[in-house]
């Protein structure tokens, strides 16, 4: 491939590359502003943890019991109280409205049935239309309602039960410690921001590849480079390389907005990122080069792109973690680049792991890249010859 | 200025087909796209986190350390992946990611369980992926409290106390793809229309033939009119696709009124083609255009309308943001439409906004489109 590649020849096509992509003061702004902006979406926007949601409550009870039950939602940080209603329907109606997405009935008895040793019945109803949110709220209503069964109710029976749910604060009998590893406060952002690394590096490298070589074809002036005395490696290369280069700044605006900005910790070794990343971007520069050789318009190009692009990124667990995927969609998700790339980022950035652990990933980009490449620049002196 | 012509009108919209039919790979995709997408984020993205890896140090070895193993295992969540003997093991496998939690026992479990003192249980979670894990530990705490009810009430002829009855409403079994298709729907048309929209001017000033397009009598309201019908089509093809495939392969319950969906999805897709086609005029390049539309509609309509993340999680400038994120509304109109099957008499004020974006969207198309050269 590195036959007749010539320097001088190739650097004034890099040249005109460059000037090309980066003339327009806007696109300047979009190559680099761009990225920062959906870091900082996907820093902040992205957040699956359930707080303040809102809730409805109808409390027949009406007791210093009940209102000490619903002190103990409020005072969780999981629930808000934002309403107070007297019948069941209202609590519907909220939910209807949007207005609430938990609603909570105490019933009548409730003090009562606690006080006499009876199992009392609260209700909790939530809105499944965001089913995340809804069973994590679930989740943290059932604890709280027990919680609260089993520290009340424990006390008037038992004195060791009651005396375990003193001390051990968590729970009665048993005593609950969790610790999270790697990311003590489990923010989802330390988990988002670094695979943002991996998809705009991948958009970038499929987009910028792709269009360069499809506007020329539109405009007209692919082949006046046909004619010109550049051979088709100074054309692969002078086509790629810029990209490769704009990726590379991308990489190091990101990972320094990552770590000034958002303080995500940065525990491995920077020169395996850099090493890793050059490995993952062939393979975007392999398949917008692909792209480009199938494509006569920027806007077949475009929507080729997106249709690789988007079912990588669903199934490469930058969203969504690959084992709860289904059999199919897990093996599927093997011979996507952004997931190897993404397992190495956060390894890197998270678990300060090492080649040693990481070393399938780093083989599998680059088994990938190469061939990918080899496909696609084999496909394009085809179709550029 | 001449008067307005329908006649003129439809002939720019014919050929924007005749350029659209010449292009039928594009033309396949605008269709199949939303298949694509629904089928991919229906399948893939469940937030029921089952078959948790868990790795158990039991250094009690008792009736009573095992009985709670057999709890986590009986749950369902969980499946014992390890057995560890050494507390040291616990790190290498969670770095190597071979397990997401470590459930660790301490020798004098049993003893402290019978002795009425607090008997301590650790858990050690991969706290990466935060969402996951902070699943897995409510199903630890959970499975733990019930346990530890079991424990301390035993001997008493009591069950728990306090019984929480829940129940789930409009997506009563929790179904992932029930929450996710009617929502993407909004996603796929911001996809479609907009991207495809953002490139039909900036085609023509790359092309050059804006300049045969302004030695034409056509007025400006004309060309938007004209280029956005094709768009318009496609785009309630595309509901109708999304439709049928999110009811017919997911399951996705639908009981609210078609017309609605609709009247409030025309509006919706008209304001969208008009950012689109205002992004087009603004930018005059298709790289930058649909990077452009991109970041105004693709991002927000994905990650700002509460279709994957709650709202009321994010720092108050984003929040401020989600209300001029126009598919935040539309998503309130199709989850109103598919699952909790509400009327006009709930989504009047989401139907009134959907026609002001329109407005809003078209006057900017037809504001910034300018016929001169230079």
């Amino acid at each position: 491939m590195l036959d007749a590649v010539r320097w001088p020849r190739l650097r004034e096509l890099m040249r005109k590359e460059f000037r090309q992509t980066l003339r327009d003061p806007r696109a300047k702004r979009l190559v680099f502003v761009a990225p920062v902006i959906q870091l900082l979406l996907f820093g902040y926007a992205v957040n699956t943890d359930v707080r303040n949601a809102k809730t409805f409550v109808v409390d027949h009870d009406h007791t210093a019991v009940s209102r000490e039950l619903l002190a103990t939602f409020a005072a969780s940080g999981y629930f808000r109280i934002v309403a107070y209603g007297e019948r069941p329907a209202e609590i519907v109606n909220a939910l209807d409205h949007g207005t609430a997405i938990v609603g909570l009935e105490i019933p009548l008895g409730f003090a009562a049935d606690l006080a006499a040793g009876r199992q009392a019945k609260v209700q909790v109803l939530v809105d499944g239309t965001s089913s995340n949110t809804a069973t994590v709220a679930q989740g943290y209503a059932t604890l709280i309602i027990q919680r609260f069964g089993i520290e009340r109710g424990g006390t008037g029976r038992r004195g060791d039960g009651g005396t375990g749910a003193r001390g051990g604060g968590e729970t009665a009998g048993v005593d609950f410690r969790a610790r999270a590893w790697y990311n003590p406060n489990l923010s989802s952002r330390v988990y988002n921001v670094p695979g943002v690394i991996g998809t705009i590096m991948m958009m970038m490298g499929l987009l910028l590849t792709s269009l360069a070589v499809v506007r020329e074809r539109e405009i007209g002036t692919l082949e006046q480079l046909m004619v010109s005395p550049l051979s088709p490696a100074e054309l692969i290369l002078g086509k790629t390389l810029p990209v490769v280069a704009i990726a590379f700044i991308q990489l190091t605006l990101i990972t320094s907005v990552a770590l000034l900005w958002f303080h995500i910790p940065l525990r491995g070794s920077f020169v395996l990122l850099i090493g890793a990343s050059l490995l993952y971007i062939l393979s975007g520069l392999g398949l917008g080069l692909f792209i480009s050789t199938v494509s006569n318009t920027q806007q077949e190009a475009f929507m080729s792109m997106f249709f690789i692009f988007m079912p990588f990124i669903i199934l490469s667990g930058f969203m969504y973690p690959v084992e709860n995927m289904p059999v199919v969609f897990r093996f599927l998700s093997l011979l996507n680049p952004i997931r190897h790339y993404l397992v190495i980022v956060r390894g890197i950035f998270l678990k300060g792991a090492g080649v040693g652990i990481l070393w399938p990933q780093v083989l599998a980009l680059a088994v990938m890249g190469t061939a990918i490449l080899l496909f696609a620049t084999t496909r394009f002196r085809k179709t550029t010859a | 200025m001449s008067r307005l012509s329908l006649s003129r009108l439809l002939a720019i919209a014919r050929k924007e087909i005749v350029q659209l039919r010449r292009d039928p790979r594009s033309l396949a995709m605008a269709f199949l796209m939303p298949a694509l997408l629904i089928l991919l984020f229906g399948y893939v993205i469940t937030f029921d986190v089952k078959d948790i890896r868990l790795a158990v140090l039991d250094e009690d070895r008792s009736a009573r350390s095992r009985e709670l193993v057999d709890a986590f295992t009986g749950s369902g969540y969980f499946r014992v992946a390890a057995r560890l003997a050494r507390y040291g093991d616990a790190g290498p496998l969670l770095d190597r990611g071979a397990v997401r939690m470590v459930l660790v026992v301490p020798p004098g479990f049993a003893r402290d369980l019978g002795a009425g003192r607090p008997a301590a249980v650790q858990a050690l979670v991969d706290g990466g992926d935060a969402n996951t894990a902070a699943i897995a530990l409510n199903y630890a705490r959970a499975i733990v409290i019930a346990y530890s009810a079991r424990a301390v009430l035993r001997g008493t002829t009591l069950s728990a106390p306090v019984s929480a009855e829940s129940r789930v409403w409009y997506n009563e079994e929790l179904k992932s793809s029930n929450m996710i298709v009617p929502g993407l729907i909004a996603v796929v048309m911001m996809v479609v229309a907009a991207m495809l929209s953002s490139l039909t001017i900036a085609r023509e000033w790359e092309r050059g033939t804006m300049e045969q397009l302004a030695a034409t009598p056509v007025h400006r309201v004309e060309v938007i009119f004209g280029k956005l019908i094709p768009y318009l089509a496609i785009g309630l093809v595309d509901v109708g696709v999304a439709v049928l495939v999110g009811r017919g392969v997911f399951g996705v319950p639908f009981r609210g009124s078609a017309l609605w969906l609709l009247g409030t999805t025309f509006f919706f897709l008209l304001g969208t083609l008009g950012l689109g086609i205002f992004i087009s005029a603004a930018v005059k390049s298709q790289l930058l255009a649909t990077q452009t539309a991109m970041i105004a509609t693709y991002l927000p309509s994905l990650l700002l309308s509460g279709l994957m993340f709650d709202i009321a999680n994010m720092p108050f400038v984003l929040r401020m943001i989600t209300h001029v994120v126009p598919a935040r509304y539309f998503i309130v109109v199709t989850r109103g439409l598919f699952l909790k099957g509400v009327g006009p008499h709930v989504l009047w004020i989401q139907g009134v906004g959907m026609i002001v974006f329109a407005a809003v969207g078209l006057t900017l198309a037809v504001r910034a489109f300018r016929k001169e050269i230079g």
